[in-house]
């Protein structure tokens, strides 16, 4: 087939998705700015097996009319982060749920539902919604994104203007099989504020998210998340970032279960002496699908960047890193590290990594390192040998193996909590 | 104690005997050496006992008070006592010291059907015994091994050994790689677990570890057999004339 043929399929098919849904209303600039998003998308189209940057994650089943059923899935245990001092705002299958969160208000904090403030006028939002995600569409399409924009219909706008004390916690719970949730959230920290962000839970059977963050000069933001144990969810993310000048950006993701989950994170380091890490520690057994999409660029002199990503992968399941640094000409003294494991549990498991380095600067450090093996034998030997059984023995060097994206987390207690949760996961697979 | 009847073994992968039918017996509370030329099957002895994979036992048994050991996994052979000191400790990143003492302390306990130690008690009991082998509380929080020198690394194992408290110890070259200091710190480890029941197999290349271990027995190993058997004069006599004559003689015999 034909380039042209194929392309002009791929808008057919683009089109044929987005028929039978709505722009969602609002104010007139932001129906203008959905408008053109829906242009943009079908300009481009919604991505198929042959595009490149998804030739080892299907779309299919996110571009389909409609999603697959996906079980709801009913813990024993308390959900990730209920002892956490936190400030509470709940979606119920990608809808806000007014009675079930806390009040939309804090110290040195702004909250707003989202489709309230694209009926309002507020200067800061209008410069935010979506304007990242155009930016980012260069130099590689992310169409689902581009399909948030346009069609998100739920999410909150949060302004941070000093120091927040507790995190705001976004907590997504599903509720029907059937589920579709597209939010969309617009973060900005102001100068020399501080804020974190936590999100967890499954969201919908099909859930696509963008959250669009500015991390203004001498601010700092931190983002940890755990993604539903909901196996048979599918989810596609987007996170979009600038960091400013002496800046901090830090993201970490936990994702255990999920047949299909993408994780893109594009980061842009505007300001000097900033520093800006994601990480990920993700944990799938059989039908299990995982890819982290990130792309880290660089604008900026004496800037740190830090990708760290690792994969347990056991009974066919399969993780992929699509990882890339950019250092453009004049991002002098950059220091950027990037790493990629996969840990396979047997011989069916499967880890797929592109690193990526493109540098046009000439006074930089830049490392990167991807590796895909076994339990180390000699280390479980030597377990062994004290005592300790090997299944045991196997989710101790598991957890050490995801030491170090774990250590990405700077909050002791968040860590401790997201520990404890790597370590249910283990102990659960032990149990049968 | 511990009996070895007529070992044989094979390297699992080809078709290599490194064991050629080995005897040997050891006593509640004695202290036994090994000594031989490289690729004796000293190392190897060691590694059969604690259950190393790649090795297949032909013939012969080995009892731990009198049960068959070979048929059981080496976690269980570490639960019924045997403890082997690493001649090459390995290095574990990202599992800290005190987690994987405390892993393994309590994983020997509850195989035995015994009562956890307590995270105060156990914290207590590591404090005590890391000082007498000068361990500082910096070497239990950093990772197992890993950036330890040499002479780190052994101490390391002796504390492992004095928190599991086996029956039966056996050190495989821990001399090698120590400096006199070193070597000398490391025994005084070995000899404060010395208590009359307690039995050792302490596999070395050279008479100057018997200076501070001193063994009852000494036994010579070559070619996949015990050779010869005899008190401490064997050691050096094995210091002042080298293996040669004593395979020599057993030639002629």
């Amino acid at each position: 087939m034909k380039r042209a043929e194929l392309k002009q399929r791929k808008l057919d098919a683009t089109s044929a998705r987005v028929e039978g849904m709505t722009l969602p209303a609002g104010a007139a600039w932001a129906e203008a700015l959905r408008q053109d998003a829906l242009n943009r998308l079908l300009a481009m189209g919604l991505p198929q097996g042959r595009d490149e940057y998804w030739r080892w994650t299907r779309p299919d089943t996110l571009n389909a009319d409609a999603p697959k059923l996906a079980t709801v899935f009913v813990a024993k245990e308390a959900p990730v982060f209920s002892g956490i001092d936190r400030l509470k705002i709940v979606f119920v299958d990608g809808v806000f749920d007014a009675e079930a969160s806390d009040a939309l208000d804090g110290e040195n904090l702004e909250i707003m539902r989202l489709s309230d403030a694209l009926s309002a006028d507020i200067h800061w939002v209008k410069d935010a919604y979506g304007v990242q995600e155009k930016k980012a569409q260069t130099p590689v399409e992310r169409p689902f994104a581009t399909l948030n924009t346009a069609f998100a219909t739920d999410g909150v706008v949060i302004r941070a203007t000093g120091k927040v004390a507790k995190p705001v916690s976004l907590i997504y719970l599903h509720r029907n099989e059937t589920s579709d949730a597209i939010l969309h959230h617009v973060i900005r920290v102001e100068e020399g504020a501080e804020l974190t962000v936590l999100e967890n839970g499954p969201a919908a059977a099909r859930f696509n998210k963008v959250m669009e963050v500015e991390v203004a000069d001498k601010a700092a933001f931190h983002h940890v998340r755990a993604q539903g144990r909901d196996h048979e969810r599918r989810a596609v993310t987007h996170i979009f970032g600038t960091v400013g000048q002496e800046a901090l950006f830090k993201s970490f993701t936990m994702t255990a279960n999920g047949v299909l989950t993408r994780n893109e994170v594009v980061l842009d380091i505007q300001g000097d002496d900033s520093m800006a890490h994601v990480a990920g520690a993700a944990l799938g057994d059989g039908d299990f699908h995982h890819d982290d999409t990130v792309f880290i660029t660089h604008d900026a002199e004496r800037c740190e960047s830090r990708q760290v990503f690792k994969k347990v992968l056991r009974n066919g399941a399969k993780g992929v890193f699509q990882g890339k640094i950019l250092v453009k000409a004049g991002a002098q003294k950059t220091d950027g590290y990037q790493i990629s494991q996969g840990l396979l549990l047997d011989g069916d498991s499967q880890f797929l990594a592109k690193p990526e380095l493109e540098i046009y600067a000439d006074d930089v450090a830049c490392s990167h390192g991807s590796t895909v093996g076994a339990i180390d034998e000699d280390a479980l030997f030597y377990l062994r040998s004290r005592g300790v059984p090997t299944a045991e023995a196997t989710d101790l060097l598991t957890l050490a193996f995801l030491a170090e994206a774990i250590e990405e987390i700077e909050d002791e207690a968040i860590a401790e909590d997201i520990l404890h949760r790597l370590e249910g996961w283990l102990t659960r697979r032990r149990a049968g | 104690m511990l009996e070895i009847k007529n070992l044989h073994v094979k390297l699992e992968e080809e078709d290599k005997q490194i064991l050629k039918g080995v005897d040997l017996k050891v006593g509640e509370g004695e202290v036994h050496a090994i000594m031989g030329p490289n690729g004796s099957g000293k190392s190897t002895t060691s590694y059969v006992l604690s259950g190393r994979d790649g090795y297949e036992v032909t013939e012969g048994e080995v009892l731990l008070d009198g049960e068959n050991i070979l048929e059981l996994e080496p976690e269980e052979r570490a639960a019924a006592g045997l403890f082997l000191a690493f001649q090459y400790p390995v290095e574990i990143p990202g599992v800290g010291n005190m987690t994987f003492l405390r892993t393994a302390v309590n994983a020997q306990r509850k195989a035995r059907g015994e009562e956890e130690l307590s995270a105060t008690d156990f914290l207590k009991e590591i404090r005590a015994k890391a000082k007498s082998l000068k361990i500082d509380a910096e070497m239990l929080k950093r990772p197992v091994n890993v950036g330890f020198s040499g002479g780190e690394k052994k101490r390391n194992e002796i504390l492992q050994m004095a928190m599991l408290e086996p029956k039966l110890c056996i050190l495989d070259e821990t001399d090698s790689g120590l400096d006199v200091d070193a070597m000398k710190l490391v025994s005084e480890g070995v000899n404060a677990l010395r208590d009359g029941k307690r039995s050792f197999i302490v596999i070395t290349h050279y008479q100057r570890l018997l200076d501070h271990i001193k063994p009852d027995v000494v036994h010579i190993m070559s070619n996949g057999r015990i050779i010869k058997t005899g008190g401490p004069e064997l050691a050096l006599e094995v210091e002042n004339n080298g293996y040669a004559d004593l395979l020599a003689e057993v030639e002629q015999a």
